[in-house]
């Protein structure tokens, strides 16, 4: 008897855990944000399939049932213009009202921070809700002599081959990072994708290449048993004071800053070091951030970010966060002011460096 | 294996994921039905579903709407002369004259039972061949991928038409407009023109739709008669399944031939359906009437593009990276479900795979048979006057055109392109060259340079290139002697024409336009040479082969004797010449550029509201009743899948002055 009791008062108990939980989430906003009976458009700035799209479509159901008033949330593709034509359109048109938002990515970030003519929105009129870090590894073929990520060194003075998408791509982070560690590089552009570049290595015809994280767990760790490849740094992470720190994913694995360590015997610094960062920060840590518009009051934000961090217990979230977001949460608050910070800001010098290297060394120009 | 293989089997036929299964192969078919969408605008519609299901259901429901597309999408193909989807281009080139003869119900089952072969034959390659695949497609590298975008462009020479001056010209428009936007190598913009729109090229979309469906509609709309000019023969059934039975070796051949080009990675499948088409005419017995309704043209494609689906799967499964746009969207939700590709789709997941295959398998057999249910009430719709059925066409077209951007500049594409297209047709410009070129070029530049960064001009001593290579010239030499002529007569019937009617001065019309595009080249040349060495070589050189073109069709055009292959102007010697009741030529065109005028002044939704009124009083001759009824229901239909696609219309003056709610705004 007293058994069952105890076990309906811990169910009751638990009831009243959940909905004082749930209201505790919602509770700082409840007082005016109430989204019920609304419809959210969530500009997506790229095609449906790609990885923003994917990693949209995975947060908007669960946005859905967090939010105050559990709107519907849509995703909105608004492809073009290397991802512009869309953010364009939200910084043009969206109004404060908490039912617009924009996922951006590196790619809209770096257009941006390289003054592309297409470009005509502005990061900081925007309120960051979430953003969500990513990592890649950077790994060798073993052919060039080396069989540890310490042997890094050996790199120097031998030539290497990487596919890449584009030298304003996401691709210009290994582009300025392997330069910075003094290797003699020859990219060879056009490929589509991440996925497209492993090919590449794995025919042979490159012999070095980055994945994502979870791209790099699920294809390239078994080359790296295979003895087909051998990883050299993870490409770090960053902590909430902005330090590059090691990828929590990959402890074991030297960072950028480690690896540049090990190949030059000092820690890196000086303006490339500062371009460099910039563009990193923008395309793995900061590199999927969601915005509402200009103006937004502050209680409709930090409802957003209620939202998304109550939605990191959620059973769906657990479940299938690895294989969407990679092995990295995404963060709210001080981490994500952070991130945004530096994800969206570069000295006018220092964007000049990155501007005219491109110009001078890969024929690049960005439209006129 | 075998244990694994009949146990994904027994998990997929249980009445729930059969369930599942009919949900995507419906969806699948209703969007391949619609002119222009295909399989991203499908996939695109389920994936909000894909939320809580279970890994089997989902993945049968998502294979079930991939599969059938490209059966579904031959309805509007071969009824209409408009391609489905990009998969079926080349059914039109036969099924389309087909269905003019009345035999549209033959040549729609013939189309479906070749889907299905297809798709089995996928299924069972597959299933075959997933276990070893993986080395097989490491072994194409950037030089063997060149050499393939150079047999797809081999293809031109069966496609070239009557007079090779103008294929090959068109073929250089196509490697033209297809290399608009960033040079693979350098990122530097082409022929932009200043227009944002123009820095990502020209989608795939709008250059299917405005070179085949509007001169299509115009040519319908102007002789304001049904699509089919004689009766219906038959129920056609029986007799499509002969049809494909006895072409059973061509229908193996065109499958295997889908297959393989499914599954090598970056080809893409835009050509496989001309690639097989172009294969058919090089190898069959008599190929003078293809291109005037023959079956086997009809059998090709279809036998090749639902067998290129089972390819395609491979590399998207077994490397992550997707063939197709389609394929892309299907990597993003077999993501959301937590299932990752890459080598444990042949190991620990290799149930998954399994499941996949069978649900492709059996997502055929479902989808053509429904086809085939459904084959002779839809060929009926070519007995209407076509007066009724041109606005939904047009509206449709226009509402595939603008998923490519979702904004008015694709309309406005589609109209440029649109009004190219009238003007190939009516001087007789083969537009499958252009097209294939368009697809092929960003490919056949992009391994080129990668080639030669990674293997300089060693590449051409690869086996793999050589193999490759002599299939080309295979091809080039089988297809030169075998051309399709569709195009047709060069002088007129009558064989007593007036004094004058056949001298330079009735030339001049198609003398202008093969003028203006000399002028295409010229611009495109100048526009090169404004390029870093890589960003131009590709252009320049195409460029300089277009004027080589040009400088041997204008004289021609300007002197050649009466009769000459390469004069033809439709507007001379088309059966519709002389013919009472025959429109003007611009009509269709007119229509349609009034629907993006509307559109830039008062937002799409709006504007088709007007259109169909207008149009259906009009020009249909309807009465306000009738008029009313047709518009509720286009605007409702496009409502409810705007809606489902969560989608904004293209905006005008209107919008940018108030604010409107949805679907206005």
């Amino acid at each position: 008897m007293t058994n069952i009791f105890t076990l309906t008062r811990r169910g009751a108990l638990s009831l009243a855990l959940g909905a004082a939980a749930a209201l505790g989430m919602t509770a700082p906003a409840q007082a005016e944000v109430s989204f019920a009976g609304k419809t959210i458009e969530w500009i997506i700035p790229f095609s449906a399939g790609g990885g923003s799209d994917t990693w949209a479509r995975f947060n908007a159901p669960l946005l859905q049932k967090y939010l105050p008033g559990n709107p519907v949330v849509v995703v909105v593709n608004e492809p073009g213009g290397g991802s512009t034509k869309g953010t364009n359109l939200f910084a043009a048109r969206a109004k404060p009202d908490g039912l617009t938002i924009l996922g951006t990515s590196g790619s809209t970030q770096f257009p941006y921070l390289l003054g592309d003519p297409r470009v005509r929105y502005e990061y900081k009129d925007w309120k960051i809700a979430m953003a969500g870090p990513t990592g890649g590894v950077v790994y060798t073929s073993p052919k060039l002599g080396l069989e540890k990520p310490e042997d890094i060194a050996k790199l120097a003075g031998q030539k290497l081959v990487y596919a890449s998408q584009g030298a304003t791509s996401l691709d210009l982070v290994p582009l300025l990072g392997l330069r910075l560690l003094g290797l003699d590089v020859q990219h060879v552009f056009g490929f589509k994708g991440r996925g497209d570049g492993r090919l590449a290595f794995e025919r042979g015809e490159t012999n070095i290449d980055y994945q994502t994280s979870s791209a790099y767990l699920k294809n390239v760790v078994p080359l790296v048993e295979a003895g087909q490849a051998v990883p050299l740094f993870s490409w770090g992470a960053l902590n909430e004071a902005g330090d590059l720190v090691r990828d929590p994913t990959f402890p074991d694995l030297p960072h950028f800053g480690e690896a540049y360590q090990l190949m030059t015997g000092k820690a890196p610094e000086g303006p490339d070091y500062e371009a460099y960062f910039a563009f990193f920060t923008a395309g793995f840590p900061a590199q999927k951030m969601v915005f509402l518009p200009k103006d937004t009051s502050d209680e409709i934000v930090a409802a957003y970010q209620a939202a998304f961090e109550a939605m990191k217990a959620d059973p769906d979230y657990i479940a299938n966060a690895e294989a969407v977001l990679g092995t990295y949460g995404q963060v709210t608050g001080a981490l994500a002011d952070a991130l945004f910070e530096k994800g969206t800001s570069i000295s006018p010098e220092n964007r000049q460096r990155v501007v005219d290297l491109l110009a001078a060394d890969y024929g690049v120009k960005l439209g006129d | 294996m075998a244990e694994t293989l009949l146990a994904a089997l027994s998990a997929l036929l249980s009445f729930e994921h059969l369930l599942y299964m009919l949900l995507g192969v419906s969806v699948g078919l209703v969007i391949g039905v619609i002119p222009g969408l295909g399989g991203i605008a499908g996939l695109s519609l389920l994936i909000p579903f894909l939320y809580g299901m279970d890994e089997i259901s989902a993945l049968a429901m998502l294979i079930g709407l991939v599969a059938v597309i490209p059966t579904s999408d031959t309805f509007s193909s071969v009824l209409m002369g408009i391609p489905g989807s990009s998969a079926s281009q080349a059914t039109v080139q036969d099924g389309f004259p087909l269905a003019r003869q009345g035999q549209a119900a033959r040549a729609l089952s013939a189309a479906f039972i070749s889907s299905m072969f297809g798709g089995i034959f996928g299924a069972i390659v597959l299933t075959g061949f997933v276990l070893v695949a993986r080395p097989l497609i490491l072994m194409f590298s950037s030089a063997e991928l060149f050499m393939l975008a150079l047999f797809g462009l081999s293809m031109v020479a069966v496609l070239a038409g009557r007079s090779l001056p103008k294929g090959l010209a068109a073929c250089a428009v196509g490697l033209l407009i297809g290399s608009i936007g960033g040079a693979p190598a350098t990122g530097e913009f082409r022929m932009i023109l200043g227009f944002d729109y123009l820095y990502d090229g020209i989608p795939l979309v709008i250059i299917g739709l405005g070179l085949f469906a509007i001169p299509e509609i115009s040519d319908l709309l102007r002789r304001n008669a049904a699509i089919s000019s004689s009766p219906p023969l038959g129920a056609g059934w029986l007799m499509g399944f002969r049809d494909w039975w006895a072409n059973i070796w061509l229908s193996m051949r065109c499958s295997g031939i889908g297959c393989m080009i499914g599954a090598i990675p970056g080809l893409g499948g835009s050509v496989v359906d001309w690639i097989a088409y172009g294969h058919a005419v090089q190898t069959c017995k008599n190929p003078e009437t293809f291109g005037k309704g023959d079956i086997r043209g009809v059998v090709a494609p279809e036998s090749a593009n639902n067998a290129m689906q089972g390819g395609a799967l491979l590399p998207t499964m077994l490397f992550g990276i997707p063939g197709s746009g389609s394929m892309a969207v299907f990597l993003g939700g077999m993501v959301l479900l937590g299932i990752e590709p890459g080598p444990a789709m042949v190991g620990a997941d290799l149930n998954i795979t399994y499941s996949v295959i069978w649900s492709l398998a059996v997502a055929n057999i479902m989808g053509a048979g429904i086809c085939l249910l459904l084959a002779l009430p839809i060929s009926r719709l070519t007995q209407i006057p076509f007066q009724l059925l041109a606005p939904f066409m047009i509206a449709l077209i226009a509402f595939a055109a603008f998923q490519a951007t979702r904004d008015l500049a694709d309309l406005v594409a589609l109209l440029s392109l649109g009004l190219l297209g009238v003007f190939m047709k009516r001087f007789g410009w083969p537009r499958p060259a252009l097209l294939i070129g368009y697809v092929l070029a960003p490919q056949a530049e992009t391994f080129f340079y990668q080639a030669l960064q990674f293997y300089d001009w060693g590449f051409v001593a690869r086996p793999g290139v050589i193999i490759i290579g002599l299939l080309t010239l295979a091809s080039v030499v089988f297809g030169l002697r075998r051309r399709v002529d569709d195009t047709g007569h060069v002088v007129s019937a009558d064989a007593d024409l007036p004094e004058g009617e056949g001298g330079v001065k009735s030339r001049l019309p198609q003398l202008a336009f093969a003028l203006a595009i000399a002028g295409v080249f010229v611009f495109a040349l100048s526009d090169a040479l404004g390029h870093s060495f890589l960003g131009a070589v590709f252009p320049g050189a195409v460029a300089v082969i277009g004027l080589v073109m040009s400088a041997i069709l204008v004289p021609e055009l300007w002197r050649g004797h009466r009769g000459h292959v390469s004069h033809f102007d439709a507007e001379l010697t088309g059966d519709h010449v002389g013919q009472p009741g025959i429109g003007s030529l611009w009509g269709g065109l007119a229509w349609i550029g009034g629907l993006v005028a509307g559109t830039a002044l008062v937002g799409f939704f709006l504007a088709m509201i007007g259109f169909f009124a207008v149009f259906l009083r009009v020009r249909a001759g309807a009465g306000w009743l009738r008029t009313g009824v047709l518009t509720a229901c286009a605007a409702g239909f496009v409502l409810v899948l705007a809606n489902a696609l969560a989608l904004n219309f293209p905006a005008g003056l209107l919008q940018d002055l108030v604010d409107l709610p949805w679907p206005f705004r």
